[in-house]
């Protein structure tokens, strides 16, 4: 067995909307290799928001089981899984999700207060923001900053922990094209740089043609893969 | 995350809405003015009767007509003819065979009247008193002489007022001795002034007219045969206090023939028991105004509680985000108490002080209105009131807290 960093098997969600069950998940499986470029495609409805936010620690299967960078997460608990998330995971949102009142240093340092870490978080944070090019902006706050500038923020805070994978839920939806991809050479750029395992959900072919692989999502399962 | 941390946090977040941090800062503000106000007023009153109390003098005991207060007082016997005190008892209590406790007697009657001095007038209390009255009642005098016994004998028209009187009638504290005054229209000669024994809202002996009970009797305060309003005694000492109750008590039901079993138709009244019922008083006095004041408290919590519950409704997606990023339940239910104790512990502290300057105020009012008695905030009052504010920013904290911390992240990111 190759170096898989996710491997799902088989997994099943249901929601309760009222009297109505929806299925989002229907025995869902895929494997992700350790250092992979992943683009989730699918449209609305397709179950590839329920699906990322079990990737992602979110949330927790209803059936099926999931081992993240081997460990089985599929029944611990909220705080255990909040360590998962806080340790394996990084996040990066369509709307970046800054903290508004906070600088980029404090943001960035965000995962690491968590985590418990007391000595050498500013350090780490600064090293984080230079690796995305914001060195010179240490101590701006997001209304400071541009739209790519605030995503930088958002990835050096995603990489600051050193995760097992990275979540990227639509990255680019909120930015003009050129800064669009400049953010998905960053991120391209830091997966060949540190290895880390990438998973991009997107609606753009362009984009997810930048990845090493496409999974389609359709009605709850692995509809078609792309190498 | 360390302490500090959290606290620097709490406060950025409470900065970022500084008007709405201020409003619900101020409900506490106000609760809390008001219960350390309420309790300084409390302990003042508390303070200003017990020191008039004990102003009396010392081993002093009195004896007034009628039953004690009490649930007897309401069965059938109260319509009873009752023997009025008169200076005969008095006679028969200054007995050194019958009351060997007692040292001296002094009877008293007494009534509120106007005093004049060239058209001034003023309210006065008038003691008509027999020549023990300055011993008993331990009266010093300043300037001039007490009511000689002469004077007394001969229903001599003369007076010793308090220094406070003399201000309102001279505008001067002294040196009005010899002056004449009228009280209730009679004439009178002023023969000394008392010293000051420091006012006090409950009985001021520095606003008194004092005068020999024969001439009070004849023109200012009539009264039926001898009858007298009260009896002040004293004891050889303060120890023999209780022995010169039982005394006095024995003496008075032989003197009004009440049968064994029956119940007195006076009453007498040791210091100690002046003490016990004022501190009744002044407690429930303090309790029920620190009851009211803490209803204003418990108003100000709840309007923490609804500030943090809006609070988290609008912060949502930012604790979804935290969680997302690897808070757990604990670390955004500590973030958000932290809040609210914060709030509320600096409401406390201005509380503090703005219910110094509050009780400073009333204590001002009460000396520019001539009732001077002076609020005290005990150290008990500000620990009270500290440890109150902070567990109320815990308690109405709690529940806002906890809806945060369950809230799920999915959820919470999802809200916009």
């Amino acid at each position: 067995m190759a170096d898989n960093v996710i491997v799902v098997e088989d997994l099943v969600k249901t929601y309760q909307m009222g009297d109505i069950e929806v299925n989002a998940l229907r025995g869902l499986s895929l494997t992700i290799e350790r250092g992979e470029v992943v683009a989730v495609m699918g449209p609305s409805g397709s179950g590839k928001s329920t699906l990322m936010n079990t990737l992602g620690c979110l949330d927790r299967p209803t059936s099926g089981r999931y081992f993240l960078d081997g460990k089985e997460v599929s029944d611990l608990s909220d705080d255990q899984l909040a360590l998962i998330r806080n340790k394996k995971v990084g996040f990066i949102f369509q709307s970046f999700n800054l903290l508004p009142r906070a600088t980029a240093i404090k943001n960035v340092e965000l995962p690491l207060r968590y985590s418990g870490m007391r000595e050498g978080r500013k350090q780490k944070a600064i090293d984080a923001l230079i690796s995305v090019g914001l060195g010179d902006r240490l101590d701006h706050r997001p209304f400071e900053l541009s739209g790519g500038q605030q995503q930088r923020v958002a990835i050096a805070r995603a990489l600051v922990n050193d995760p097992a994978i990275i979540m990227a839920d639509e990255p680019t939806g909120n930015l003009d094209s050129k800064v669009g991809q400049e953010i998905m050479e960053l991120l391209l750029n830091l997966n060949k740089v540190s290895g880390t395992t990438l998973i991009i959900v997107t609606h753009d072919p362009k984009i997810a043609s930048q990845c090493q692989r496409a999974i389609h999502i359709m009605d709850g399962v692995v509809d078609e893969e792309q190498s | 995350m360390s302490f500090s941390q959290i606290l620097l946090e709490a406060l950025e977040s409470l900065s970022s809405n500084k008007l709405r941090s201020g409003l619900t800062i101020l409900g506490i503000i106000i609760g809390v003015a008001a219960v350390v106000a309420m309790l300084a007023v409390g302990q003042g009153a508390s303070d200003s009767i017990t020191g008039s109390i004990n102003g009396i003098g010392t081993n002093v005991l009195f004896v007034f007509s009628g039953e004690s207060a009490g649930p007897r007082m309401r069965n059938e016997n109260v319509s009873r003819n009752i023997t009025q005190l008169s200076l005969s008892d008095a006679e028969a209590l200054n007995d050194d065979v019958a009351a060997p406790s007692i040292e001296n007697v002094a009877p008293v009657i007494q009534g509120l009247v106007d005093a004049s001095y060239q058209g001034v007038v003023s309210s006065t209390n008038a003691y008509g008193v027999t020549t023990s009255y300055a011993e008993v009642r331990s009266i010093n005098i300043v300037e001039g002489d007490f009511i000689s016994e002469e004077q007394y004998l001969g229903h001599a028209s003369v007076v010793v007022i308090g220094p406070d009187l003399a201000e309102s009638l001279f505008g001067q504290r002294e040196g009005v001795v010899g002056e004449t005054i009228r009280i209730s229209n009679q004439p009178f000669r002023i023969i000394g002034i008392t010293e000051s024994k420091g006012g006090s809202s409950f009985t001021n002996e520095d606003n008194q007219a004092i005068i020999p009970m024969t001439t009070a009797r004849d023109r200012i305060l009539r009264r039926r045969d001898d009858v007298v309003d009260m009896i002040y005694v004293q004891s050889i000492d303060s120890e023999s206090a209780n022995l010169a109750a039982d005394e006095m008590t024995q003496i008075l039901q032989v003197e009004h023939k009440i049968p064994v079993g029956e119940d007195n138709d006076f009453t007498v009244y040791t210091q100690q028991d002046m003490l016990n019922t004022a501190a009744q008083i002044t407690g429930i006095l303090t309790v029920f105004l620190g009851g009211i004041a803490a209803i204003s408290l418990l108003v100000g919590g709840i309007g923490i509680m609804n500030i943090m519950l809006v609070s988290v409704a609008e912060r949502t997606r930012e604790i979804g985000l935290r969680k997302a990023l690897g808070a757990t339940k604990k670390d955004i239910l500590i973030q958000f108490l932290t809040e609210s104790s914060f709030l509320s512990l600096l409401g406390g502290f201005f509380g503090i002080g703005l219910g110094w300057v509050i009780s400073y105020a009333v204590g001002k009012i009460a000396e520019a209105t001539g009732n001077p008695f002076y609020p005290t905030i005990s150290i008990s009052a500000i620990l009270l009131a500290t440890i109150f504010s902070g567990a109320i920013g815990i308690f109405f904290g709690i529940y806002p807290a906890n809806r945060a911390a369950i809230l799920q992240p999915v959820e919470a990111l999802r809200n916009d």
